[in-house]
């Protein structure tokens, strides 16, 4: 049947199961959305800066793994996407973003609104394309969200000229054939891998696991909790992975590294075996290479090869995504009856324990300032856990990281590796839109969430009930805090002397806001205004 | 570890931007491409780079695994340590002047050059060799005159004994 590209487009984006896109039109799209208009066959939320567009799509992405959607037009609007994709390449997201292109007999011409946008983002994106036949257009699409989706995920452009998409084709989903030889997977590993990994687990006297975001993007979460507890293994998880194991175990150790607990870090320093799965030894999580895990054998699970000896050489590579590995070696205890011992476990277990008991994640309370850990520990209560929590970037992030226990996969979102302030917000709209029964709270610093504050007018327009608790200290945090530790105090330019009202802003985008001067434990820091404070904390949600 | 020249040849798919998308996954990482040489296969679909670089063996072994990462690329070897034949193809162009002409002449007889095209002001030579072989017969005839030169970069194929 003939069709129209853009018609096609809309078409494929049905039969990906898409629901709902994020974008901004142009000039070069304008043919998308004219075919939008007549045939709103998927939702479109109209964003007011195309960098929100792709974080909300990426928020979308984490919360529910599938692929999310964005769209932009040509030149500007096809840069301002490249934060939000580099945010997802970093962080291993599947998206698709398509941009608009100026007609194939202008590209190279310094048209009007041109960019060559694949050349930019071929170093952020996992595959990109420009489209330059329109019998290909149908093909390609359905080819950018597999590659997005399979393996280890990530984003992938699809630029479209504006001729192209004008084009009538024949279109017959049927006939739409992919080249699997592009997309091929690194073969299973062999069984005697896994037969391996337990001879090295059960000549363990100290070994633990330490997780990432692959055991969420591998959907593994089940499978991880029923292998660490047959084996009794304490877990480190690092930002990525947070939720994938309950943060209310007693197994659980809070993340590694930098910006980790004191037990997670001495554990890993005293095991005599790591497996980690689904984590890429960042250097936030290991600091000095040479002192990492020192004393252990390191197992290493990860879908992607290239992760494999990177950072970190190890003794017992696997290279598998996270839930068969886990289902292999859950099949492997069972069928050798091995479940570790009380016994067994006894000493290390207690020695953990004996590290939590000594240097617990804690903070000094003060009665004249809000402790932002306190912010975030009441909304613990309140929320009883379950809200989906976004966070932007820096001091927030860790808190937020630290302070709330995430006890399911998918419900901690935040730009973890490319560690992009003004993420949380729109990523929330996205998470709100595919979760419209959960509550879903954006922790914000007054730095971040000034990246995509505009935003605030599409969750009005949308009608999307996201909350933002705004921990407000006037700095930027994050920054100050390494200036204060490593710089001798020298605060360079991370005083934002001049703020805005923060709750006048969001009153003028129609949003309910409060100011929180005091603390006071046990009451809503939703709640009125009733004390006064240098660094309020403000929580702003949509009125509805 | 020892920092050396690296062989690796990829089979790609035949596409306009495969070869920027590998350049850019050396490039982008800091690694040197120090030969490069392409063309078709005897599959028109499929294209066979091969490039040096120079890195220790860590190093080269993580390129390869981000070479693999790219969509485009079916296949990546090394084949640094592999029985291969290597060769590579320089065309030299010699500016001649009445008293380099003769000994231009001896040499090229002793080099095994081959003469292209030969003109009162200008020869162009082919020579053909492994990389050691051609530095040599650049450098034998550098005080001659050379005028201009382009070399293909190696080609290597392995020889399966």
């Amino acid at each position: 049947m003939k069709m129209k590209g853009t018609q096609i487009l809309l078409e494929c984006l049905k039969a990906e199961g898409v629901d709902v896109m994020f974008g901004y039109p142009g000039g070069s799209v304008i043919d998308i959305y004219d075919e939008l208009h007549r045939n709103p066959a998927v939702k479109h939320i109209l964003v007011r800066h195309e960098q929100a567009a792709v974080h909300a799509a990426d928020g979308y992405a984490r919360a529910t793994g599938k692929v999310g959607v964005a769209l932009a037009t040509s030149g500007p609007g096809a840069t301002n996407t490249v934060t939000g994709i580099a945010t997802a390449n970093m962080d291993s997201i599947p998206i698709v973003v398509f941009t608009g292109q100026v007609p194939t007999h202008l590209i190279g011409n310094d048209a009007f609104q041109e960019c060559d946008i694949t050349g930019i983002t071929r170093p952020c994106t996992k595959h990109n394309y420009l489209v330059r036949n329109p019998d290909e257009l149908a093909g390609t699409i359905r080819e950018a969200f597999h590659i997005a989706r399979t393996g280890r995920p990530g984003p992938v452009l699809v630029d479209l000229p504006k001729n192209v998409i004008a084009a009538e084709v024949d279109y017959d989903p049927a006939k739409i054939r992919i080249d699997s030889t592009r997309l091929s997977l690194p073969p299973k590993p062999s069984s005697k891998k896994y037969v391996q990994l337990l001879e090295m687990l059960r000549a363990a006297k100290r070994p633990m696991l330490m997780t990432g975001g692959g055991i969420l993007l591998g959907k593994a979460s089940e499978e991880l909790r029923s292998f660490a507890r047959r084996a009794k293994l304490p877990v480190t998880s690092t930002l990525m992975g947070l939720g994938a194991f309950p943060g209310s175990d007693p197994l659980f150790l809070g993340m590694p590294g930098m910006h980790g607990t004191y037990f997670a870090n001495m554990a890993i320093s005293h095991c005599d075996l790591l497996i980690c799965i689904g984590a890429r030894f960042d250097d936030r999580v290991t600091g000095k290479l040479e002192t990492f895990a020192s004393n252990a054998q390191i197992i290493h699970v990860d879908v992607d090869p290239s992760s494999i000896n990177k950072n970190i050489v190890v003794d017992l590579p696997i290279v598998s995504d996270a839930k068969s590995a886990l289902e292999n070696i859950n099949r492997l205890l069972k069928d050798n009856s091995y479940t570790a011992t009380d016994a067994e476990r006894k000493d290390w277990l207690e020695q953990i324990e004996s590290w939590k008991k000594k240097a617990p994640l804690s903070y000094c309370q003060d009665s004249e300032h809000i402790k932002p850990q306190c912010v975030i520990e009441t909304l613990h209560e309140i929320t009883k856990g379950k809200a989906i929590i976004t966070t932007e970037v820096g001091q927030n992030q860790m808190w937020a990281a630290q302070f709330y226990r995430y006890d399911d996969p998918n419900t901690f979102i935040s730009s973890g590796g490319l560690g992009t302030m003004g993420y949380g917000f729109p990523a929330a709209m996205g998470v709100k839109l595919a979760f419209p029964d959960r509550i879903v709270v954006d922790i914000a610093g007054d730095g971040s969430i000034q990246m995509n504050i505009q935003e605030m007018a599409t969750c009005m327009q949308y009608k999307i009930p996201v909350k933002i608790v705004l921990l407000n200290n006037g700095y930027l945090g994050m920054v100050r805090q390494w200036q204060e530790l490593f710089y001798e105090k020298r605060y360079s330019n991370t005083d934002m002397t001049f703020q805005p009202d923060f709750v006048k802003v969001a009153e003028a985008y129609g949003w309910q806001a409060l100011r929180a001067r005091f603390s006071s434990r046990g009451s809503s820091p939703t709640g009125p205004a009733s004390w006064t404070s240098r660094c309020p904390a403000r929580s702003a949600s949509t009125p509805w | 570890m020892d920092k050396k020249e690296n062989v690796i040849s990829l089979l790609v798919n035949n596409k306009p931007d495969v070869l920027a998308r590998v350049a850019g996954t050396l490039g982008g990482k800091g690694y040197n491409i120090e030969t490069l040489c392409v063309d078709v296969t005897i599959n028109p679909d499929v294209s066979k780079i091969i490039l040096t670089t120079i890195g220790t063996k860590a190093t080269v072994q993580k390129i390869e695994a981000q070479l693999a990462r790219l969509i485009d690329v079916i296949k990546v070897e090394n084949l640094t340590d592999v029985e291969t034949v290597k060769r590579e193809l320089v065309l030299i162009r010699m500016s001649l002047t009445a008293d380099n002409k003769n000994e231009l002449i001896r040499r090229i007889n002793q080099l095994n050059c081959k003469i292209l095209t030969f003109n009162s002001d200008h020869c162009v030579l082919e020579f053909r060799g492994s990389k050691a072989e051609v530095d040599k017969v650049l450098e034998t005839l550098k005080p001659l005159g050379i005028d201009d030169i382009a070399r293909t970069g190696i080609a290597a194929l392995e020889r399966k004994n």
